[in-house]
């Protein structure tokens, strides 16, 4: 397994351990953000974001210096680490364009 | 060691390992292509859970197992915004979706069939069409309704009449037509089981979304709410906020009322205090696991719901069956959000099984749900969940709750909320 994990980026096992809680974590952010952070619209896409700008404004909804409806509730659950690894996690995917699903063919 | 020399252990533990961690990492390459020796998940059912496992397993593995959905139905109908066809601002084809996308962008075999039945001893699902072997199965059946109490309601006849409109479908359509069709000045009747139920918030939306279209077109018609819960299940100051305030006169809550008798042809039901008749009568019965884990047993929580590891959402009762969806016994909200985000956790717990490394010891996931009081306000409950490696729960964290009024802001994001989850789930 060490032979085939040795291949550049893919070698560091221990950010990938981590990452099995954090990557769970950050889909869960699919649900108003798209999958991997890539928002259909209306949300941010938090794909490719800054980390340090993802970690600001985590701290700024958290203390209510930035305002917002919901994100207040999310930024205040997660602990410094998670947030610190979500940043991480999502300024290492890609911007892609997504998409909503095809309508479906009814039946009349 | 060449791959070809590998025993299938060894090689789907290779296999799992290299390529959760490759995904894990970003790095999309496959280090070892699926062969017919990959392992194989079977997904009992379709919807918000069943179709995120099947395709989150794809992503995770990097296609190094071999994922199949059982699903009945030809399409995908949103259960979260249904309410709003009765309010008259979405249609049911406005929240009807091809599975087409999800299974070509992640290689899912989709069949679909019924099950009939599972052998879990021999790992075998007999559908009506044929039979298949799984190495784990995931039940995402959703919820089955129970008629005990009114066994007159079973029948498909008596539902036409009777609707319960709690999966979004034909259903859905009929209690429209026959909200559209109420006489002038007519009467509502809703019942509402005993938590836990699909959706806690749900009920209180519909009555909004029925108060909503008759404020417009029915305006002297009134809307009775039968609870057979001591109280509002969810956003209760909220509720009653919009009630008082936007449906001023037209809705009367009527707490620890459940239904115990109904006469079908009079639409009449009797509590254990007084007889209701109506117009239109809408009865949301009391809820269960899915028949297909009834039939396993693993339905084993008050006969109803079936008991998880929160970390795999295995079942406690049968090693290799997993449960996700509202199927699952637990203290939170059934929500569509929660559904996702079970199913994701469970999919990382099967790749990472298959790979022989450990799972997430203490899952961390959120939960947003949004319920609309007219055709563009909505407001939110929303929370994180973080597991409890004591108590083996996922308890809420800190700073959690619900939004302090309705408000359009709300709304847009609401249906925001349901366009990404749609693209999560279903592309």
């Amino acid at each position: 397994m060490s032979v085939l994990l040795s291949t550049g980026a893919c070698a560091d096992e221990s950010y990938a351990r981590l990452s099995i809680h954090t990557h769970v974590l950050a889909s869960s952010c699919s649900a108003c953000h798209g999958t991997n952070g890539n928002s259909v619209g209306g949300t941010p896409v938090l794909a490719g974001l800054q980390a340090e700008h993802f970690i600001r404004q985590m701290n700024a909804f958290k203390s209510g210096e930035r305002a917002s409806t919901v994100m207040h509730r999310h930024a205040s659950g997660l602990t410094e680490t998670e947030i610190r690894e979500l940043a991480e996690h999502f300024s290492r995917q890609p911007r892609v364009n997504s998409s909503l699903p095809p309508p479906a063919k009814v039946e009349p | 060691m060449s791959h070809l020399e590998l025993s299938r252990r060894d090689f789907i533990k290779l296999m799992g390992a290299t390529s959760l961690l490759a995904s894990l990492n970003g790095c999309s390459h496959s280090l070892i292509r699926s062969s017919g020796k990959s392992p194989r998940v079977v997904v009992i059912g379709g919807g918000y859970a069943g179709a995120t496992v099947a395709k989150y397993l794809r992503i995770w593995s990097n296609t190094g197992i071999e994922t199949v959905v059982i699903e009945p139905k030809p399409y995908f109908i949103s259960c979260p915004l249904s309410n709003l066809v009765l309010g008259g601002s979405k249609t049911l084809e406005n929240l009807s979706f091809s599975y087409d996308a999800v299974k070509r962008n992640h290689g899912i075999q989709w069949i679909k069939d019924s099950v009939t039945a599972v052998d879990s001893e021999s790992k075998k699902i007999i559908t009506e069409r044929g039979e298949l072997h799984y190495d784990k199965l995931v039940l995402a059946p959703g919820v089955d309704f129970i008629y005990d109490e009114l066994p007159m309601l079973q029948d498909e006849s008596a539902q036409q009449s009777i609707p319960h409109a709690w999966k979004a479908g034909p259903q859905t359509v009929n209690l429209q037509h026959q909200l559209n069709d109420m006489p002038t000045g007519g009467v509502f009747v809703m019942s509402i089981p005993k938590a836990p139920y699909r959706c806690p918030p749900g009920p209180y939306e519909r009555v909004c979304q029925v108060a909503f279209y008759l404020k417009q077109h029915n305006p002297t018609a009134k809307i009775i709410v039968l609870d057979a819960n001591p109280d509002i299940v969810s956003k209760k100051g909220l509720f009653l906020k919009v009630w008082s305030e936007m449906y001023a006169g037209m809705i009367d809550y009527r707490p620890n009322s459940s239904v115990v008798d109904l006469d079908v042809s009079e639409k009449k039901v009797a509590t254990e205090f007084e007889e209701v008749s109506a117009d239109v009568l809408n009865i949301i019965p009391p809820q269960k696991a899915g028949r297909v884990a009834e039939d396993l047993g693993i339905a084993n929580i008050d006969q109803r719901w079936c008991e998880v590891d929160f970390r795999t959402y295995e079942s406690k009762i049968l090693p290799d069956v997993h449960v996700v969806g509202d199927s699952v016994s637990a203290g939170w909200p059934k929500s569509a959000h929660m559904a996702t985000s079970k199913a994701r956790v469970c999919a990382s717990a099967i790749v990472a099984e298959f790979g022989g490394v450990d799972p997430d010891p203490m899952p961390v996931f959120a939960n947003t749900c949004y319920s609309f009081v007219s055709d563009s306000m909505a407001m939110h409950v929303a929370h994180v969940y973080r597991y409890d490696p004591r108590k083996q729960i996922m308890l809420p964290a800190e700073g959690g709750g619900v939004s302090d009024e309705p408000s359009a802001q709300e709304g847009a994001y609401a249906f925001d909320w349901a366009r990404n989850i749609w693209s999560d789930v279903l592309t």
